[in-house]
């Protein structure tokens, strides 16, 4: 037990501080990577509570896909990014106030909750049924009950792949493509063209 | 010992750093981003959380749901931020006023 407290508050401080540093970071790179750090300690803030797949799934699809992209997209940018930190000093005192109000009833809500909520009378945290893997009891609900739900995820995802695609499409011009429909359209009569020539003139374009 | 009170003031800041990196970053959309998807980690904590106190593995099943929207919206998001670079040649948000009448 006293493991799992130290566990607890390692992973939940360096999940904190690395947020932090995310917002405050001068180099927009070194965002990203404080970012993949705070990932990566929520994910064991995960394994802590016993949800082991979703701890998976967070390092998979944020640090393997969602970081990876801002990665690309902030080295792609040429940006002068000291420009774009003006005015963090002069909203540094009312976010502050604000940040810090929010923490506060937070925090208050937070407490409330976890005594005298429905949730607050399981002392013992359980991330799925006695016997049967987390991973296992994930997959019997999300394919039963929630399956259409699932579906629509599917669905969710490929809209954004398309959006993205055609968003970010270009077609340069002078680049010579293949065009399959052209080159099926095409028959001896558009491809060709006989040019009657006198002798001794050749030809002039 | 270890509650799930722990866990929900920890979501609790972490919600608010996000909310604080959009309040004080408001011309580097590139930390808006990363700000928001700060916000949508606090939420999955929370989730995962409740989820294993009350005993329903439900919440983690809306916690998955939640991670493929913040993919799908970070995908989305940053696209929209390269077309906008390409068309002006800067990303601060505050010029990004070209279709007000």
């Amino acid at each position: 037990m006293a493991l799992q407290a130290i566990a607890f508050y390692l992973l939940a401080v360096a999940t904190v501080v690395a947020g932090l540093l995310v917002v405050s970071a001068r180099n927009p790179v070194h965002s990203v990577l404080f970012l993949i750090t705070a990932f990566f300690s929520a994910a064991g803030l995960f394994v802590l509570l016993g949800a082991e797949f979703l701890a998976m799934l967070l390092i998979v699809v944020y640090v393997g896909a969602v970081a990876v992209l801002f990665l690309f997209v902030v080295m792609m940018l040429d940006v002068d990014f000291a420009e774009l930190r003006q005015g963090f000093a002069q909203y540094l005192p009312i976010g502050g106030l604000v940040a810090g109000f929010l923490t506060l009833e937070m925090i208050f809500v937070a407490a409330t909750v976890a005594t005298n909520g429905a949730a607050g009378k399981n002392a013992v945290p359980m991330a799925s049924a006695p016997g049967v893997p987390n991973t296992e009891m994930i997959g019997r609900v999300l394919y039963t009950d929630y399956i259409f739900f699932f579906q629509l995820a599917g669905l969710v995802l490929l809209v954004a792949m398309i959006g993205a695609i055609v968003l970010t499409l270009r077609h340069k011009p002078g680049v010579k493509r293949q065009d399959i429909g052209k080159q099926i359209a095409r028959t001896p009569k558009t491809g060709m063209e006989l040019v009657q020539i006198k002798p001794g003139e050749g030809i002039s374009e | 010992m270890i509650g799930l009170s722990h866990y929900l003031v920890v979501a609790a800041i972490l919600f608010t750093i996000g909310v604080f990196g959009i309040f004080v970053n408001r011309k580097n959309i590139i930390v808006i981003l990363m700000s928001i998807e700060l916000i949508l980690l606090a939420v999955n904590i929370n989730l995962v959380a409740f989820s294993v106190y009350l005993h329903d593995v439900v919440g983690q099943i809306f916690a998955m749901f939640v991670l493929t929207v913040a993919a799908a919206e970070a995908a989305v998001g940053l696209a929209i931020l390269v077309t906008f670079f390409r068309n002006r040649g800067d990303i601060a948000v505050d010029d990004a006023s070209v279709m007000k009448g």
